[in-house]
């Protein structure tokens, strides 16, 4: 369980996160919403620790993380997976490299037995025949798969996605949405996923939070999304005309 | 940004940088890497411009020193001297400040704005450790041997010289750079190359590392690495100068 306390964030004197409180469930996939520069964004860069938040706490399964010394950190590190928005995968090295690169830093397995994880975790994510490619020769939703496959390999007890599908056509969108709904269950991870994608909140979100303009403006789950008399989430769920025919469908 | 802002963050960098590597199998590889990369690579261009600067600095010298009351040797001399004090290590220096900077910038840079650094983090993977570091120890440990052989081959291209053309005789050339050879401008170059090494490698990284935007902001960044490590080469020459050869 990840628990955010009145999180506060500016730059440049302007406050982009303006105390933000929120939990987040194991074995759930929380999904953080809002329009582009809401502040998603630097709100998961808070919570995974990449920016320091001006004030509030994070606790992750009740640890505080502006409590923990250096080491603390780096070992709390050892139990998050990120998937990030472009993937970032190494491009140096191959995909089964990628994968094989945070065992070869943190694990105690022997060479063997990191192998043998790191294409476990390839055929899981379905990419067990393209471990020797580069990340350069493969595609988008390929790339994607890579990066949860990079960050499950080291089993962690977190898993953020910013973005997840960005980029990717519709059908890779749902078979990473699945990919990662399943790997969480699979897992019993504490799942954290950034988006705007629609499709994505009506299919995986147990849990939503939608943020405007840097605060909390709305949370619940996609069923109470529907009744949901809140104007600005509204605007924003119902900005498509495809949303706007689902819900009239749902109605009738 | 003032310059105090930048020597403030490029010491925190390095202080992130000069840390225990949490793998010393993957250090020692990725150090190796690094030398056949930033060291080895180059050594096709610094042989190049040693043979062509040698054989110009020997023709030019020749050319420029018809007085009768100084020595035929003298161009030998010359030749071997403005090779091992100044071109060996600071004009080398400065032209893989070009070469190396750049690909250091720009790699470290791309790493930078595609969030692989920050993939690297979240990891809890020390990123300035882990990509620096190796460059930095890399460049370092090969530099002595550029240097080497820059010398080697400037003195070969002066030898051309004299056995092609009818400036000087090969035997006056020989005598020339033998005649009165001091080893300690040989350590004082290899030890001036050795700094700029680490000048180049590190602000080229501090650059990269602190790249933010897009494409274009690489290529800012890969720029200011190489002007900045140039000024900050010639600035320690003239240190190093003062405090080794006066």
């Amino acid at each position: 369980m990840i628990e955010l306390q009145d999180i506060h964030k500016s730059f440049d004197g302007r406050e982009v996160i303006k105390g933000i409180n929120a939990v987040f469930h194991t074995g759930q996939t929380n999904l953080i919403i809002g329009q582009s520069g809401s502040g998603k964004t630097v709100l998961l860069k808070c919570v995974v620790g990449l920016l320091n938040p001006d004030s509030g706490d994070i606790l992750y399964d009740n640890r505080s993380l502006s409590a923990m010394d250096k080491n603390e950190r780096v070992t709390l590190r050892t139990e998050m997976g990120m998937l990030f928005q472009g993937s970032a995968l190494f491009d140096s090295m191959t995909i089964r490299d990628n994968v094989l690169f945070p065992l070869h830093m943190f694990s105690n397995l022997s060479d063997k037995e990191q192998v043998k994880r790191a294409m476990y975790c390839l055929e899981r994510v379905g990419l067990g025949e393209s471990a020797s490619l580069f990340p350069a020769e493969v595609s988008g939703g390929m790339q994607k798969r890579a990066a949860i496959a990079r960050a499950i390999s080291l089993n962690p007890r977190y898993l953020f996605c910013d973005e997840p599908n960005s980029g990717l056509d519709p059908l890779t969108s749902i078979k990473i949405d699945e990919l990662i709904t399943d790997i969480t269950q699979e897992f019993g991870m504490t799942t954290v996923i950034n988006t705007h994608d629609m499709n994505s909140v009506l299919t995986m979100g147990e849990k939503i939070c939608f943020i405007y303009q840097g605060d909390k403006a709305w949370e619940g789950n996609r069923e109470e999304l529907y009744e949901s008399d809140n104007e600005r989430l509204n605007e924003f769920v119902f900005a498509s005309k495809m949303m706007q025919k689902k819900t009239r469908k749902q109605v009738q | 940004m003032t310059p105090f802002f930048h020597v403030g963050r490029y010491s925190q960098l390095m202080y992130r940088t000069f840390t225990v590597p949490q793998r010393w199998k993957i250090f020692v590889k990725q150090t190796w890497k690094e030398m056949e990369k930033l060291g080895a690579d180059s050594l096709p261009i610094t042989l190049l411009i040693s043979v062509f600067i040698g054989a110009i600095m020997t023709m030019q010298t020749q050319m420029n020193s018809e007085n009768p009351l100084l020595p035929r040797y003298t161009t030998g001399l010359v030749t071997r001297d403005t090779l091992l004090l100044e071109f060996c290590s600071s004009i080398l220096c400065l032209i893989l400040a070009g070469k190396v900077g750049s690909n250091i910038a720009s790699e470290i840079g791309t790493m930078r704005i595609t969030e692989q650094i920050d993939a690297l983090d979240i990891m809890g993977v020390n990123s300035a450790n882990y990509l620096i570091l190796p460059k930095i120890a890399g460049f370092v440990l090969f530099i002595p041997v550029l240097v080497v052989y820059s010398m080697f081959f400037g003195l070969l291209g002066g030898y051309g010289v004299s056995l092609f053309t009818d400036l000087i005789t090969p035997s006056t050339y020989i005598y020339g750079i033998q005649y009165w050879f001091i080893p300690w401008y040989v350590y004082y170059s290899l030890i001036k190359a050795v700094v700029f090494a680490f000048i180049i490698s590190s602000v080229s990284s501090y650059y990269g590392y602190y790249a933010y935007g897009g494409a274009l902001d690489v290529g800012k960044a890969s720029t200011s690495a190489v002007v900045n490590s140039s000024i900050l080469i010639l600035l320690f020459n003239l240190i190093l100068t003062k405090l080794l050869l006066t």
